[in-house]
């Protein structure tokens, strides 16, 4: 009897069942792999002289200069932190209904489509290149940069908040219909309590992607912080310069800290 | 008080859950629906206030046909018709207060629910409800906090602030322990009794459903084969429901527990797969 079960043999499964199948997928990688680095040219004395440029670069930063462009600074951070929340609020905002919208569980199948298609375009494009477009049609300035963050913002949240709903566990919300509840009672009182403190969580964490970008988009013209970041470039004032990326690093890390202590108060 | 008429439901997979049921139940009548998992006993309570459509047939409640009803006309309806779930169904982030009252949300306007001020006379009854099912003191808990058998007594206080005439109760013991579900079917039975109110009560528990109901319906294959007293539910019926089987060898054992129906999927949301993105 140990005879028999000790000739017998088991193996996982493969993921892949066709072992010509899966030999191919590997062997193609590999060969993609190495081409790709092959056409990679590394151009190692462009490399070595690069990098005493680049210490000087570095050095050039310190010690950073927080003094002599203190107005404009503060006003680049201002208005980047205008933008930043303004454009959170007004994107959450239009995300909520296309959210809903999006959500298969919950809209007409005409309806899902069409609040999937604005949340694929509106997930399209990148920020800068929202921008950019937003600074050709409204000039430059604060207005184009809150515009691209709102849109993106729609991108980001509508769809989190749709895919959030479809997961939802289905039953209390039925159990809410049969007692005869109107279709925004059903929302406010089934809906609302499953999604919510995720959806919170994750404006926090909008607001804390929006202010980064907001440097961003402020290089193309956006306005903003980026923008006062790109005159001191321009100047050549490294300093200057050092002490706006120094402002926008503490700013980024106490949204983060903020954002993490509102997603436990809130489970 | 509940009439079916040659109700009928066809999934769009080709399945009949049901295959035309009559079934007519009085006012003050508990009635347990018994039968084999997928038998169609959850179909048939959900045809009943339509959370399923049935395909075809009717459904009186009282001299009211449910089937026709528009969508205000069901919510109306539905007020009437108090349903209580296996897995409790209550919202979990939501108080037990809330959960109460979210039983009034077909009398009630959307405003009034949105900020929480429900009549006097509700919260009122609120209060009276939760005494009654025994959780005083539990009024401002979060659902989630609750044990299995709390959370059912919610689950029937929530139904019965409706006011209704008729309860839908879908294996209401089927997450509990042997203990437990004797006593939410005594408790369901009880305030059925006070109210004369008629129930159909969905059960997977042969002996529980002999103990509590006053009449057994038995379903197979969206058909009733069987519709009479527990006494005369004879081994021979219950073949005839569940397919062959030695009724006596079970019946000398204690009560199995239950398991919850594993055709019913209990999702979780996933609620922080997201989380350092």
């Amino acid at each position: 009897m140990s005879a028999t079960s000790a000739t017998r043999t088991w193996k996982r499964p493969a993921l892949i069942s066709n072992p010509k199948w899966r030999w191919a997928i590997w062997i193609g990688a590999g060969v993609y792999l190495a081409f790709a680095f092959g056409t990679l040219e590394i151009n190692w004395a462009r490399l070595q002289e690069g990098l005493p440029r680049g210490q000087r670069f570095l050095a050039s930063f310190f010690p950073p200069d927080f003094g002599s462009r203190a107005d404009s600074i503060l006003d680049g951070i201002l208005e980047s932190l205008w933008m930043t929340v303004t454009s959170t609020v007004i994107g959450v905002m239009i995300s909520i209904p296309v959210g809903l919208g999006a959500a298969r569980n919950l809209a007409p199948r005409p309806i899902y489509l069409l609040c999937r298609g604005v949340v694929a375009i509106a997930r399209t494009f990148p920020e800068v290149i929202l921008a950019i477009f937003f600074v050709k049609l409204f000039g430059f300035g604060p207005f184009a940069g809150f515009l691209a963050l709102s849109v993106g913002t729609v991108g980001f949240y509508a769809k989190l908040l749709a895919e959030d709903i479809e997961d939802m566990d289905p039953v209390p919300p039925e159990a809410v219909l049969a007692t005869g509840a109107s279709w925004f009672q059903w929302l406010n009182y089934a809906v609302q309590p499953q999604v919510i403190p995720r959806m919170i969580g994750l404006a926090v964490y909008r607001l804390d992607i929006n202010f980064r970008e907001s440097a961003v988009v402020g290089i193309v013209g956006g306005g903003g912080i980026g923008a006062t970041l790109l005159t001191a470039f321009d100047r050549y004032e490294f300093d200057s310069a050092a002490a706006i990326l120094l402002i926008i690093i503490a700013i980024v890390m106490a949204v983060e800290y903020s954002s993490g202590f509102v997603r436990r108060w809130v489970q | 008080m509940l009439r079916l008429d040659q109700v009928v439901k066809e999934y769009k997979t080709g399945d009949r859950a049901l295959n035309g049921i009559d079934l007519q139940v009085p006012q003050g009548q508990v009635l347990a629906l018994i039968g084999p998992s997928g038998a169609g006993k959850s179909t048939l309570i959900r045809c009943v206030n339509r959370l399923v459509e049935p395909t075809s047939g009717a459904v009186y409640l009282g001299d009211q046909e449910i089937t026709s009803l528009g969508s205000s006309g069901l919510r109306r309806a539905r007020r009437r018709m108090g349903m209580i779930f296996q897995e409790y169904a209550l919202v979990e982030r939501l108080t037990v207060m809330e959960n109460v009252l979210s039983g009034r949300l077909g009398y009630v306007g959307f405003w009034r629910s949105y900020f929480r001020r429900f009549p006097r006379e509700d919260v009122a009854e609120a209060f009276r409800l939760l005494s009654r099912v025994g959780l005083d003191n539990m009024v401002d808990k979060r659902a989630d906090e609750l044990s299995g058998g709390q959370r059912q007594r919610v689950g029937i206080a929530r139904a019965l602030i409706q006011n209704p005439e008729l309860l839908l109760v879908d294996e209401p013991t089927a997450s509990l322990d042997p203990k437990t579900s004797r006593q939410i079917m005594r408790l369901i039975c009880e305030l059925c009794r006070e109210r004369t109110l008629a129930a159909v009560v969905n059960i997977h528990d042969v002996p529980l459903a002999r103990m509590f109901a006053e009449r057994i319906v038995g379903l197979r294959q969206g058909v009733i084969v069987y519709d009479g007293t527990p006494e005369g539910l004879s081994n021979q019926v219950l073949t005839e429901i569940y397919g062959v089987e030695d009724w006596d060898a079970s019946d000398t054992g204690e009560t199995a527990p239950s398991k919850p129906d594993p055709t019913r999927p209990k999702s979780k949301p996933d609620v922080e797969h997201l989380v350092g993105m």
